[in-house]
């Protein structure tokens, strides 16, 4: 019984050590020191907050630069994989129709030239960056749709281009908000 | 596979062993009563927690009433988060208006938690308010992971101990562990990733017009203050549903580097720490030398699998390059690779890529590593494991070589065998015989999300992943039924609490043995042909009791897909 009592004792304790002081404690430090990465990164075109750096959304504009394929959707408040298996017929199903899109959106695209990560769906569904291969083969169409130029563009994602980081970690890749917000201030 | 991919995985192996093997001194001194740099914040701070639980630090526990105090207390955390999760839709801090669980989910949620296993049927953006992500996650999360610590420190203490019953106090030894190592790891780390873009906020999910005048509700949280306790404590369970791989849990190249340092750190010490109790510095090197090879092995079969890509989408539709569905940019084919084994092998659970999408082999690696149950392992249910295995290799190679089995000096005798045997044994029955029932009933196979072989994986990933208490799942099945829930619940709780029992019933046993003086008839356990034996021995059992059932899941899968069939 003494341990029951001594248990119920320290449960009290410890969720308002651990449970509750800690993360307010982070909580506030986080606000004070980090205010923009606390609140998740967001970002504001013409003072309105237009979504976060971190999560990619719903893109179709040939003007802009279109993330990787979501199998949620871009639900920012569900996020997932499509969880398919490799010898999946609905797998192939999903990164044909992928293909198609891409084929359909940059015409002239060679299947052979597209990277993987364009068109296969990412962990989170909400993956906010693109592989530089990715960005290349987009160019034209945004060129098209936008009037900037080719090289403008190419050198807008050599500005934003990110990693790998010290050479070993990750590979070089670029944030599509980042591009995408550029893109619209250009513009403007 | 590329050069720097290679280098990138080898050096991140490096720097856990360069971190963990000081903190592995540092464990021990903690737990020998060493005076730290910071005794004079610590040693206050602990007085008033002895103070207000009630604790007298004078007290010494033999076997009995320490692990009867460490399971009473686990009952009583787990009904609390019960609780929580059957009230957070009415309770406060609850922005987003998320609904009280059912009875199978709470069950499934608090055995899950409550076991350092982090099996998650639940999508925590949709299906957990702030109050349960604090007061019942973060919680648990140190909790249990404290809990993993002092049940390995208990067990090494009766295997040093001459003549003795005493394997300490377990309230002293369970509020070091908070305040002398996860805390200040924790409130660092936390920090840190914060600063990297990992939320931390009070406030509910943003409703955002995206570019396109769209609306995006962007979920969010105390994110980063789990974040760095998941790893460090070995637990796994996210804050989203897509757990490391979102990112916000995870958002750039360096914090995945970061996560998977922290889920290796203080598993791969315990073995400095361990070393350190019985005084034998080989022992340790042994012991690291083999495991990291076979936590390497494992990263660079995932990444080789991972990089040559799917050959079905090669084939039938000209697509080629490394295989990224379920993968982020941000991370590329070798940190996922890195992640998958190392999640598995420290038994985290935590996933930075959907395993489900991973190619058959590499989908092997994981379900191997938490079917051995003893690569580093969990936050020192692991250490616990290896020593199970190490009793079982020394009884076996006694028989062998006609010696009376003895380890650290204990004479292993009939009792000790039985033990060990029991809770070696336990680990292939939970996980065998609920997948075989889940696979000829209704309510087991109408939750498989891929058809054929993969399917049975799926099924097979998730009770092994309940039995090893690792977390990590073949996502497409769904679980969050009332008989998974129930089961995967039942199995999770066999998986850590049975072994644990026969573990701490085995210190009892040796504590008491008297220390033999080494001679020229004793069985050296500090050599690599030792070490060679003790793989075999794990590797076996591992294989001989899975064979079958890995032949039918991911290996059938793999000679599928490169003789070119879909599953139909």
């Amino acid at each position: 019984m003494i341990n029951v009592w001594r248990s119920l004792r320290f449960l009290v304790v410890s969720v308002v050590l651990l449970g509750v002081i800690y993360p307010v404690v982070i909580t506030g430090i986080g606000q004070l020191v980090f205010p923009f990465q606390a609140n998740g990164s967001m970002v504001s075109l013409n003072g309105r907050i237009v979504g976060s750096e971190l999560i990619a959304q719903a893109v179709t504009s040939p003007g802009l630069f279109h993330p990787r394929p979501s199998a949620v959707n871009y639900a920012a408040n569900g996020s997932g994989g499509s969880n398919l298996g490799s010898t999946n017929p609905a797998l192939v199903k999903e990164v044909q129709a992928n293909i198609a899109n891409v084929e359909k959106h940059n015409p002239g695209t060679l299947v052979s030239s597209i990277p993987t990560s364009m068109v296969e769906s990412s962990g989170s569904g909400l993956d906010p960056d693109i592989s530089i291969r990715d960005a290349m083969i987009q160019i034209p169409r945004i060129a098209a749709a936008t009037g900037l130029s080719q090289s403008a563009l190419k050198n807008l994602v050599a500005h934003y281009e990110q990693g790998p980081f010290l050479g070993i970690w990750g590979h070089s890749m670029v944030n599509v908000m980042q591009l995408n917000l550029a893109i619209k201030r250009e513009a403007q | 596979m590329t050069f720097s991919g290679v280098v990138g995985i080898i050096t991140v192996v490096a720097l856990v062993l360069i971190l963990s093997i000081p903190l592995g001194g540092y464990i021990h001194r903690v737990f020998t009563g060493e005076r730290s740099w910071f005794e004079p914040i610590f040693a206050p701070f602990e007085r008033l927690l002895y103070r207000l639980i009630g604790v007298n630090p004078k007290v010494e526990m033999d076997w009995k009433v320490y692990i009867k105090s460490l399971l009473i207390l686990n009952f009583v955390m787990a009904l609390f988060v019960y609780l929580v999760f059957r009230l957070q839709g009415v309770l406060p801090l609850n922005p987003d208006g998320v609904p009280s669980m059912n009875w199978a989910l709470a069950f499934n949620t608090a055995a899950s938690f409550v076991s350092n296993t982090n099996w998650q049927s639940y999508a925590g953006e949709s299906s957990m308010s702030y109050l349960g992500q604090m007061v019942a996650i973060t919680y648990l999360q140190f909790t249990t992971a404290a809990t993993g610590v002092v049940a390995a420190i208990a067990f090494v203490r009766g295997v040093v101990a001459n003549r003795s019953s005493s394997l300490g106090n377990f309230w002293i030894d369970l509020i070091k562990v908070h305040t002398r190592l996860l805390l200040p790891l924790a409130v660092v780390l936390a920090i840190v990733f914060v600063g990297l873009g990992v939320p931390e906020t009070l406030q509910g999910a943003a409703s955002v017009h995206t570019l396109q005048g769209a609306s995006q509700i962007i979920s969010r949280g105390p994110v980063a203050s789990l974040e760095a306790i998941k790893q460090l404590g070995t637990n796994g369970g996210g804050y989203f549903n897509a757990n490391s791989a979102h990112p916000f849990e995870n958002p750039s190249t360096i914090t995945d580097v970061l996560q998977i340092l922290a889920m290796a750190l203080i598993p791969t010490a315990l073995i400095a720490t361990f070393a350190r109790f019985i005084k034998n510095r080989r022992q340790g090197v042994v012991l690291y030398v083999l495991l990291t090879s076979t936590l390497l092995i494992g990263a660079f079969v995932v990444y080789a699998n991972e990089a040559i890509g799917n050959p079905m989408l090669h084939h039938l539709l000209g697509l080629s390059g490394p295989n990224m569905e379920g993968k982020e940019v941000r991370f590329g084919v070798g940190l996922s690779s890195l992640f998958t084994a190392a999640t598995t092998a420290f038994t985290t659970g935590a996933v930075n890529n959907m395993h489900d999408s991973l190619m058959p082999i590499s989908g092997l690696i994981p379900l191997l590593f938490m079917m051995f149950n003893t690569v580093f392992g969990g936050i020192g249910a692991g250490l616990l494991n290896i020593l199970m295995f190490l009793v079982i290799t020394v009884f076996l190679s006694g028989l062998m070589v006609g010696r009376t089995p003895e380890i650290f000096g204990k004479k292993i005798e009939a009792r000790e065998i039985k033990l060990a045997t029991a809770a070696m044994l336990v680990h292939p029955f939970v996980i065998l015989i609920p997948t075989a029932v889940a696979l000829v009933t209704k309510a087991g196979t109408s939750s498989i999300l891929n058809p054929g072989l993969h399917g049975l994986s799926e099924v097979l990933y998730a009770f092994t992943s309940a039995a090893a208490n690792n977390g990590s799942a073949f996502a497409g099945l769904n679980a969050n039924t009332t008989f998974y829930n129930v089961l995967l619940g039942l199995v999770i709780m066999i998986g850590r609490y049975v072994s644990i029992v026969a573990m701490f019933a085995m210190a009892g046993s040796l504590a008491k043995k008297a220390v033999i003086p080494e001679s020229v008839g004793t069985l050296r356990t500090d050599t690599y042909a030792f070490g060679g034996v003790f793989v075999a021995v794990v590797v076996i059992v591992g294989a001989l009791t899975f064979f079958p059932a890995l032949a039918i899941g991911p290996i059938g899968e793999h000679l599928q897909m490169w003789a070119g069939h879909l599953t139909r």
